[in-house]
């Protein structure tokens, strides 16, 4: 697991996402809350684009008219067939069983970046900014 | 024990039988207003299904009584027990007092004509779903008699029968161990098909199997089996093989509408297979023997099927109860099994006599 650089913090302000290449994987990045998350792009289901998926809050239920709702914008739906998945864990709603790949994510501060630590795009990295990495 | 027929019709010669089991006032109502009979078009007196030739008595008709009954279904065919599904066309009566009056007598006509001549018979409660608070007192005044083993409703009713409103017949069903039992059948008050009237009986029978479908569909989404979970459905008359193709399709639907219903927290498919059973007569299969095992291993389940003749309506010739192509390895689980495992109120069937 190496880190990548995805982004400046203020590039990817709470309720935004941001699709990134890391060598031949497409990896989206979403925060929620401040918090971020990362997901491979591709839908275990059918291949849908989870970067172009809605974001939502889980609900569930213990009997039918009971509408538990928590933890808004933690769950993406997919656009093509309506699978949701964790933000968190990568797994689905629907068929626990199965997973959509889940990347760790932080925040680095530019000063402690080591030069290192590649891009997953060209951007300059300024010792006075925060940036967002994807563990992949 | 070699079987349980699980769907045997007792016919209703008219409103005359009935009378002695009506209150004075719908006694003479009966008679003064010339209501003669309440036969449903679902199975017309003549069509050939109704009743199949050679077991027509001499006026015309077949299963009037007890012993028409059991001579073919004990007699011949050897089962232990038989459950009766009276279709009757009270479910069909806009009075719901008197759609009251008449399945209660309905009922009685049953335990006094038929429960009290065989002791090998039993009965599904029919129920004068056209208000609901009368059909759970119905309920509850007949479940006293061990001897109904489950409630009988229609395919096609007033309204999907997952909704709310019906729920109070779900909840004193599975407090008495009654299963649900959802026959062929229209009260017609809606079109037998949702694109509206068919022309042909071929048509209207062909379509049921699309009514329990969406009645399923219905059951499942709106979560009775969430809210009762001992709850059992099973389709009679239904025919079969039509359900893993619709169950596939309610799954992957649900899959990306899951949110609109929170309660169903895994597939649809695995719901029925623990909820919801099948009569075998009629089976809509191919002539491929092959092919007809194979639409059975669709369900991925061994539980589902349940031995039933449909006497003396016309599903097949000669003796051949089971449809042909099913495996002779089911054929314990569907004559015995399964039915026992079904109907809660049939477990002392199974004991050894004496115990």
């Amino acid at each position: 697991m190496a880190k990548h650089v995805v982004a400046p913090v203020g590039e990817l302000p709470p309720g935004s996402r941001k699709l990134v290449e890391i060598g031949a994987r497409r990896i989206v990045v979403f925060n929620t809350g401040g918090e971020f998350f990362a997901l491979s792009d591709r839908c275990p289901h059918e291949g849908g684009s989870l970067f172009h998926g809605k974001v939502m809050g889980l609900v569930e239920s213990s009997e039918p008219g009971e509408y538990r709702y928590t933890r808004a914008g933690e769950m993406v739906k997919c656009p093509w067939h309506g699978w949701e998945f964790d933000l968190r864990t990568g797994r689905s709603q629907c068929d626990p069983r199965l997973r959509v790949r889940s990347y760790a994510t932080g925040v680095v501060h530019g000063c402690d970046l080591a030069k290192d630590v590649p891009a997953a795009e060209t951007f300059p990295v300024r010792v006075e900014d925060d940036y967002v990495v994807v563990e992949a | 024990m070699h079987a349980i027929d699980c769907d045997v019709h007792p016919t209703i010669p008219g409103m005359s039988a009935l009378l002695p089991y009506l209150d004075p006032f719908w006694r003479e109502s009966v008679v003064e207003r010339e209501i003669s009979s309440l036969e449903s078009i679902s199975y017309p007196v003549n069509a050939p299904i109704t009743a199949r030739p050679d077991w027509k008595n001499a006026s015309g008709r077949a299963a009037v009584t007890a012993d028409e009954i059991g001579a073919t279904v004990f007699g011949r065919w050897g089962a232990d027990a038989a459950i009766l599904n009276c279709l009757y066309g009270v479910q069909l009566v806009f009075n719901e007092d008197m759609a009251n009056a008449f399945a209660r007598a309905l009922n009685d006509y049953i335990v006094h004509e038929f429960l009290e001549r065989d002791a090998r018979l039993r009965a599904s409660i029919v129920l004068p779903v056209q208000n609901v608070e009368m059909a759970v007192a119905e309920l509850e005044r007949c479940a006293a008699d061990k001897r109904f083993v489950q409630v009988l409703l229609l395919a096609m009713g007033e309204s999907p029968l997952g909704r709310r409103m019906y729920w109070p017949i779900y909840e004193a069903a599975q407090r008495h161990g009654l299963p649900i039992g959802i026959h062929a059948g229209s009260n017609y008050r809606n079109p037998v098909t949702s694109l509206g009237w068919p022309t042909y009986y071929a048509e209207d029978y062909a379509a049921q199997s699309l009514g329990f479908q969406s009645q399923v569909a219905s059951l499942v989404c709106e979560g009775v089996f969430v809210k009762y979970p001992q709850l059992k459905v099973v389709l009679l008359e239904s025919g079969v093989s039509w359900l893993p193709g619709f169950m596939w399709r309610l799954s992957k639907f649900w899959r990306g509408v899951r949110m609109e219903t929170p309660w169903i927290d895994r597939s649809p498919f695995d719901i029925v297979r623990d909820h919801v059973r099948l009569t075998v007569q009629p089976y809509d299969g191919p002539d491929d023997l092959a092919a007809i095992e194979k639409s059975i291993d669709h369900f991925q389940s061994d539980d589902m099927l349940l031995f039933a003749s449909d006497f003396p309506h016309w599903q097949f010739d000669g003796d051949e109860t089971m449809p042909r192509g099913i495996p002779e390895r089911l054929h314990r689980k569907i004559r015995v099994d399964n039915p026992l495992a079904t109907y809660s109120r049939l477990a002392a069937l199974a004991q050894p006599a004496g115990s």
